[in-house]
């Protein structure tokens, strides 16, 4: 199969995929009785506001709210003609977010961006951290590097995010001087990006990464070790002893490279997984990334924002598992070449 | 006759004895101080007549391993006073069944055993060009110098002894890059070569080939490659054929022998096939349990062996009969099985997806017919269709259209057409015709206990309740010669052959009337394959069964068989009763299969040639049996019951 019409095959499916996912989160969505708009309304009809009324019923026709939901559906995602023609997803319009009185895309605008640097420098910390501590474990299992590496894993699984967040603030701005919260130094924030915003972004970003990352880095640790533990028993592994080849080198040409292969799958599953456990750690840190915006948008029924972020994280994961099963193609000649099919 | 023998013994006596080899285990020496003392009498009277023995005197040994004992972990040694020596050129066979310390015995030379396994005592001395080091005290940093250089290896599994992900040319070239100071062009020219020397048609195909692009046999060629191309002095073959079939293995064998004459490797070989230490080897030891049983050179070990454990190997060894033709008795009419006309084609997905897809025939006008109370046997290599007939005679898988598969529950039922049942039909067929499997490790859920793997048929069809279940598990295991005290264990407490016996019980819960036995006993040793064979015949006898019998062994087939069909890439070239087909056998294929069966005598090599003709392309062959542009010839009945894929 060649990788070209891979690639292509995988993207019409992730299009189709993706269309089903946003149909069911606007389900979903929409689920609870009533929309942000007619819980206003009917917060301010209780207290005698007529005036707000008149604006949220605007609202509600502007928004095509007042319409059937499966019409509400083909308007959000922009085939169907709203109140201003087709405007929807497709076309860029990400909608209204009644929270923040503000589009959509204005919310998440640079939300978005910061969410995907916090989650690819996490990823990144994941894997650089579990690479070489799970294959360590495994080479030298039932040792006390093995049992360290365990213990210090198990420790980053157990420990509350939010508190190992605290501790590393705390103990970081006094020895280190790092920043505590936020994603940038207030000064930076709507600038233009230069030399120092970045230098400010990454300061800022360790501890995040840290937090969000040490859960994900031990779980794959522990799994990188079994299956190394699994394929060190394999004959090729004895075969290449028999040639004389040093153990580092044996062990990273042979065992590693097929150890490798649910490594690598995992990279479509860490991404949803970090995005929805960073929400928390988002918010106790005060990161302007998607988490808190998400959060706040599900508590108010905010249904544009909410579908919006929804929508993206699903997307992202999309792409993740994409770019997982690319690497394995790559990696593995088995899955490139013929497979018989009964 | 008896003289002869007497001296035999002597001989024997005195090399062991020259070579250190003085624990022959011998019943009724057991006073060992008397047994030394007649041995060195022995010794010193026949070592002056023996020429051969002297000669080995002035030879230098090659590798010499003496009074060696393995253990794991603070357990009790597994392999205690191991003693051999391998001379220059020569092969030297260990033989044992599974769990004598053979692998583990070969394996310690290169001092690549298990984690937990130690060599505890006794020296490996290795003459390197004159310098003689002991491998079991080297340093790990020299005796890596050794490895894949001097000692090379070759594994029983050529597929999982292959990384999966690198390709053949990587993985063989990497031996030179490791040992030799050479370019990377100067390695592949060299790696290339050895690829032509151990029978690659296409060497440059196979440099970039990944393992599961060749066959078995291909891919122990590629392990040969492998271990031959630095030009060791030593290699070490760990049961190097036991999962090929015949022919591919006479080929092996006939490769490792022709590689040895060319350049003077030493060979040690670990088996537990007699039949292939009787074609290969100079000396061999046998070993049981760890310990040396008697040991020499081959043509007194196998011509006329001493102990009595040795005997019994022997006596387990699969020999093809020599069959008299005789007069075919008259068969009933009454088949239990019929496939008529079964085709089976599986469709390829082709690497490049603008290709039209491509098509893998398995199976093409298979008819076969099982009488009952009979077995009927297909015998063939891997890739020749006989398990497709297997699952679809079971209706696991459908046949192309236009092949059918009928199933009679007795003489007077109605015929059944298993290709066309419903799903509940089905189910009810499945009651009476049952599978034993090859591998008894692998098809016995670890995680059940006795009592549920042999329950759970009888749940599933709803039959009798919790007690009358559990009886029947009680009678099924003493019917399989297991007792009632084995219900409460999981199934790692057996032995390969016990485990084999458990998985027969499952088969017979539900008691069918038919067995259809995909290669049982092909996983199993040589003592232990007699008994499950006994065990097959007795409860043939005894519960009115019919097999269809799946095996690539002839010897297996020719004992328990009442019908053979030979099948070669999908098609039957042979059938008839084995008195028929073994007796006169027609075929090219069957004559190869037949060579190539390993006799454990060494005076009956095997027909090499014989092996290369018939096992090779369907083109090549005689003109009364060629295919041309894969049609094949009619089977015709060459005689009564006896019918051949030929011309005329």
């Amino acid at each position: 199969m060649s990788v070209v019409s891979f690639i292509l095959r995988r993207m019409v499916t992730m299009a189709v995929t993706l269309l089903l996912v946003s149909a069911l989160i606007f389900l979903i969505i929409n689920l609870p009785p009533g929309d942000y708009l007619s819980n206003q309304i009917a917060e301010l009809r209780s207290t005698g506001q007529e005036a707000g009324v008149a604006k949220a019923e605007f609202l509600r026709q502007e928004y095509a709210l007042d319409r059937s939901l499966p019409e509400q559906y083909l308007i959000w995602i922009g085939v169907w003609p709203g109140p201003h023609g087709f405007s929807g997803i497709l076309q860029g319009d990400f909608g209204w977010s009644f929270e923040f009185d503000r589009p959509v895309s204005e919310v998440v605008g640079s939300a978005m961006w910061l969410t995907i640097v916090v989650n690819l420098a996490a990823v990144l910390f994941v894997y650089a951290l579990a690479l070489p501590l799970g294959v360590l474990a495994a080479a030298k299992s039932r040792t006390w590097i093995d049992y360290l590496s365990s213990f210090i894993g198990y420790i980053g699984l157990a420990t509350p995010n939010f508190l190992l967040a605290l501790i590393l603030f705390y103990y970081g701005n006094k020895y280190f001087d790092l920043p505590i919260g936020g994603l940038m130094a207030p000064e930076f924030e709507e600038q233009p990006m230069s030399f120092a915003k970045i230098k400010s972004v990454l300061l800022h970003l360790i501890v995040p990464t840290f937090v969000i990352g040490t859960a994900g880095a031990a779980a794959m640790m522990q799994r990188l070790r079994a299956n190394m533990l699994d394929e060190l028993n394999k004959p090729y592994v004895t075969t290449g002893r028999a040639k004389g080849l040093p153990p580092a080198r044996l062990l990273t040409k042979y065992p590693l490279r097929v150890a490798f292969n649910p490594f690598v799958a995992d990279i479509g599953n860490l991404i949803p997984s970090l995005i929805s456990g960073s929400v928390l750690v988002s918010v106790v840190l005060g990161l302007q990334t998607i988490g808190p915006a998400l959060l706040a948008a599900l508590k108010s029924q905010d249904q544009f924002l909410a579908g919006f972020v929804l929508l993206f994280v699903a997307g992202l994961t999309l792409i993740g598992t994409m770019v997982s099963d690319l690497l394995l193609l790559l990696l593995d000649p088995r899955i490139r070449f013929d497979a018989r099919t009964r | 006759m008896d003289k002869e023998r007497g001296a035999g013994e002597y001989l024997r006596l005195s090399v062991c004895l020259f070579h250190g080899n003085i624990r022959c285990d011998y019943a009724g020496s057991s006073n060992h101080i008397v047994g030394l003392a007649v041995k060195w009498l022995l010794y010193t009277t026949v070592t002056r007549a023996t020429t051969r023995a002297t000669t080995r005197a002035r030879m230098q040994s090659l590798l010499c391993v003496n009074d060696v004992s393995i253990g794991f972990g603070q357990e009790q040694s597994i392999v205690e006073q191991l003693n051999f020596t391998v001379y220059p050129g020569e092969t030297l066979a260990l033989v044992g069944e599974s769990g004598s310390g053979k692998t583990l015995s070969c394996r310690a030379v290169l001092r690549i055993l298990p984690e937990s396994a130690q060599i505890r005592s006794g020296e490996i001395l290795f003459n390197c060009r004159g310098n003689v080091s002991n491998l079991a005290r080297l340093k790990e940093r020299s005796l890596r110098d050794i490895r894949g250089d001097r000692i090379s290896m070759i594994f029983q599994e050529p597929m999982s002894s292959l990384s999966p992900l690198h390709r053949i040319g990587d993985q063989v070239g990497e031996i030179l890059k490791l040992h030799r100071d050479c370019s990377a062009r100067d390695a592949k020219r060299q790696v290339l070569a050895e690829f032509e020397r151990v029978g690659f048609n296409n060497p440059q195909r196979a440099y970039s080939a990944y393992p599961f692009e060749l066959s078995g046999g291909m891919q122990q060629r590629a392990m040969i490659a492998m271990a031959t191309v630095a030009k060791p002095e030593l290699l070490i073959a760990d049961e190097p054929t036991t999962a090929l079939d015949m022919t591919t293995q006479a080929q092996v064998l006939g490769l490792l022998k022709s590689l040895q004459a060319e350049s003077g490797l030493a060979l040690i070989l670990v088996t537990h096939d007699l039949g292939v230490v009787a074609n290969m080897a100079d000396q061999v030891v046998v070993m049981r349990k760890g310990r040396v049983m008697e040991s020499g050179p081959a043509e007194l070990v196998l011509g006329s062996p001493v102990h009595p454990y040795t005997r019994d190997l022997f006596a387990a060894a699969p020999v093809i009969p020599e069959f008299e033709q005789g007069e075919v008795l008259p068969q009933s009419d009454d088949f239990i099985l019929e496939l008529q006309n079964v085709s089976k084609t599986y469709g390829v997905r082709h690497g490049k997806g603008w290709l039209p897809q491509q098509t893998i025939t398995a199976a093409r006008d298979v008819n076969l017919r099982v009488r009952r109370g009979k077995v009927l046997a297909i015998v063939g290599e891997s890739g020749s269709g006989k398990s497709t007939c297997a699952r679809i005679a079971l209706g696991a898988e459908l046949a192309d259209p236009g092949g059918q598969v009928f199933f009679r529950e007795d003489p007077t039922a109605a015929l059944i057409e298993v290709q066309s049942l419903s799903p509940k039909q089905k189910c009810e067929f499945q009651r009476k015709a049952q599978m034993v499997f090859q591998d008894p490790h692998s098809s016995l859920n670890p995680r059940m206990l006795v009592a549920d793997v042999l329950t759970e048929p009888l749940e599933i069809h709803g039959i009798g309740t919790a007690t009358e279940r559990r009886d029947r598990a009680v009678d099924l295991l003493e019917q399989v010669g297991l007792n009632a005290s084995m219900l409460r264990r999981y199934p790692h407490a057996f032995s390969g052959g016990q485990r084999q016996r458990l998985s027969i019980a499952r088969a017979l819960a539900l008691r069918p009337q038919l067995l259809v036995c995909d290669e049982p006993t092909s996983a199993l040793d040589v003592s232990v394959q007699a008994q499950i064979l006994d065990l097959l015949e007795d409860i043939r006898d005894r519960l009115q069964l019919s097999y269809l019998f799946i095996s690539h062994d002839l010897a297996v087939v020719a004992r328990i068989a009442d019908e053979v069909a030979v099948m070669r890439r999908g098609r039957i070239v042979e059938q008839g009763p084995p008195e028929l087909l073994m007796a006169n056998p027609l075929h090219p294929y069957t004559q190869a299969l037949i060579a190539a069966h390993p006799e454990p005598d060494v005076h009956r090599p095997m027909d090499l040639a014989a092996v290369a003709l018939g096992a090779g392309e369907p083109e090549t062959w005689s003109d009364a049996f060629r295919y041309t542009n894969d049609d094949a010839p009619p089977l015709v009945e060459y005689e009564l019951h006896h019918l051949v894929r030929t011309h005329g």
